[in-house]
């Protein structure tokens, strides 16, 4: 068996890819925080509450209502994202032209709200969802048996995050966008309905949030406190990236996974810690994050 | 006229929660519960040092809170340090802390601040996790209270009360002064206008961190004493959870007034503990709908807002 500083290479392999598949919940929620940053200049604390949701979603679908993995991969966000809408216009817009930061405060308390109902309502210990039929197993690759469920997550973070960037930065709707960003009472004034767009954008973004729940929950045990400590990690990743950048947030989430994998395998006791720490480094070697501008 | 009578008011008021506050250990009141409120005040306080009077919104003050206590916890329990020099030690390592913490926050502004106080905080909170002296996921049970200087005996609560009373009562004094000092002014000017108070060519960054720390250095206090009262330190101590509470202490009695976070602190503390009798795990459902509450109608606070009931002088700050 082929060894690198010690450690055989299927090892290494094995934590890439588990790192690539949190890299890719990584992505999927940062990218979510990064555009609903740009539009509304919130910081959405509730991220991970709204992740956990995603996951319950489905949970709750299948024991109760027969709803199976690939309708629920659709439902849930699609759920998710209506509950968006209504926060946005029914909580976040009295907060229109008041600091940022009472934003962040306020998704707090909606953080802390939603993860208390789940307890309640589900219970604290964890569950788990059963990995889909067309989906379990492996392939053997040779230097690798790769799961195939990991590597579909992977795929569909993928595939949904360039997707949106693909929308956000070469289509009509995303143009709208990106010029809300830049000056919403001109592009009122143009005649597009803002508040529209805006409660749609923060209805999209927690809809990616919960599409990374459903995709995670047959992989990690789904808790109510799931997203809690993961939407930490995300700002992190986010700070890393640069606020504003979306391609930033796609491509760190991804990296900071991977690294976070890599240490798992040569130092485990730091692998909680190492994104924060590489955090640390950015913000005192270039504190605008890798794609930020300033 | 209008400023004697506030003075006045404000007198009267203070005379009578000083009373109160003397009575307490006659008037049935359990004490452990009013020594872990005053904690919280304390901590309330110093958070409000940082929120309120500086404009830093820090996410992770627990991390200063925490580490403090579990230092303390551990210096009294494994080395049978004595309650001052382990409190000292506390305190000193929560300075250490909010220095390294503090350089590193203060280079952005704003929810990147918040955000990267929760983050730095967070890395305190697994460090706490596996380092092999805080217990883990046990954390650290009986903790001595000790002797003060080795003479007063504090295992009486009424004793340990009125030493928490009296650190209190100092922090509070203390923050008023720092306030009403230069370099309080000072931080409200960067508070308003940044830009401008760099202008006027004042070294920014320093007053920042100094604030900062000073902040960070009572929240540590407020740990050590509070792992004193209790005789435990859990892991809950550095999460995010407590750096949450700590804001919603300070929002709810009304950030930047300087009574604000005390009500706030017995506000929230005395719903944790009685509350959960009442409704169970629906607690944190509550206390984020206060938050949610707090931040759509209730922004100055309880303090705040009656302040703002009252006529005043436009030029009265």
């Amino acid at each position: 068996m082929t060894e690198v500083f010690g450690v055989p290479v299927a090892v290494i392999f094995g934590q890439l890819m588990l790192g690539l598949v949190n890299g890719s919940f990584y992505a999927l929620l940062s990218l979510g925080l990064a555009v609903i940053f740009g539009l509304l200049g919130i910081v959405n604390f509730a991220h991970g509450a709204f992740y956990a949701l995603g996951a319950f979603v489905a949970l709750f679908g299948l024991q109760r209502l027969g709803v199976n993995y690939w309708e629920a991969l659709l439902l849930a966000p699609l759920a998710v994202g209506l509950l968006g809408i209504l926060t946005e216009r029914i909580l976040l817009r009295r907060l229109r032209g008041l600091s940022p930061l009472y934003g962040l405060l306020l998704t707090f308390g909606l953080a802390l709200v939603i993860e208390g109902t789940l307890r309640e309502a589900f219970g604290a210990s964890g569950q788990s969802y059963p990995v889909p039929p067309a989906l379990q197993g492996a392939i053997n690759l040779g230097f690798m048996i790769l799961p195939l469920y990991r590597a579909w997550v992977i795929l569909v973070s993928v595939v949904v995050c360039f997707s949106t960037w693909f929308v956000i930065e070469r289509t009509r709707l995303g143009s709208k966008l990106r010029a809300a960003t830049e000056n919403a009472p001109l592009l009122q004034a143009f005649g597009v309905n803002v508040p529209l767009l805006i409660a749609a954008t923060y209805g999209g973004g927690v809809a990616l949030a919960a599409l990374a729940g459903v995709l995670s929950a047959p992989v990690i045990l789904v808790t109510p406190a799931m997203g809690s400590s993961l939407v930490i990690v995300v700002f992190a990743v986010v700070v890393i990236g640069g606020m504003g950048s979306i391609l930033g947030a796609i491509v760190s989430g991804l990296l900071l996974g991977v690294v976070e994998g890599f240490t798992k395998v040569l130092y485990p006791e730091a692998s909680n810690i190492v994104v924060f720490v590489i955090m640390a480094l950015v913000l005192i070697l270039r504190p605008a994050g890798l794609f930020g501008k300033e | 006229m209008e400023k004697n009578n506030r003075v006045r008011d404000a007198s009267v008021f203070y005379l009578a929660a000083g009373l109160f506050a003397l009575a307490v250990p006659v008037t049935g009141i359990y004490p452990v519960f009013m020594m872990k409120l005053l904690c919280f005040a304390i901590f309330a306080c110093a958070y409000n040092l940082l929120l309120g009077f500086s404009g830093m919104l820090s996410f992770g003050h627990a991390a200063f809170f925490g580490c403090a206590a579990y230092i303390t916890g551990w210096l009294a329990t494994a080395h049978g340090w004595g309650t001052l020099p382990a409190t000292l030690a506390g305190v000193a390592v929560a300075m250490v802390l909010g220095l390294l913490i503090g350089a590193l926050a203060i280079r952005r502004r704003g929810i990147y601040f918040a955000m990267i106080t929760l983050a730095l905080a967070q890395l305190l909170y697994f460090v706490c996790l596996e380092a092999p002296f805080t217990g883990g996921e046990n954390g650290l049970q009986g903790v001595p209270r000790g002797a003060l200087l080795g003479i007063v005996p504090l295992r009486s609560d009424l004793l340990m009360y009125y030493l928490v009373l009296a650190a209190f009562v100092g922090v509070f004094l203390f923050i008023r002064r720092v306030v009403h000092s230069p370099f309080g002014q000072v931080l409200k000017a960067i508070r308003e206008n940044e830009t401008r108070a760099i202008s006027l060519g004042y070294d920014v960054h320093r007053y920042k961190l100094v604030a900062f720390v000073l902040s960070a250095t009572l929240a540590g206090l407020a740990g050590a004493l509070k792992t004193l009262v209790l005789g435990f330190v859990t892991l809950s101590d550095v999460s995010q959870a407590t750096s949450g509470e700590v804001i919603l202490m300070t929002l709810v009695g009304g950030t930047g007034t300087f009574f604000g976070p005390v009500i706030g602190a017995a506000v929230i503390v005395t719903l944790q503990e009685y509350l959960s009798d009442i409704v169970g795990g629906w607690v944190t459902v509550i206390i984020g709908a206060i938050f949610i509450a707090c931040v759509l109608v209730f922004r100055r606070g309880l303090v705040g807002e009656l302040a703002a009931l009252r006529p005043r002088r436009p030029s009265q700050s």
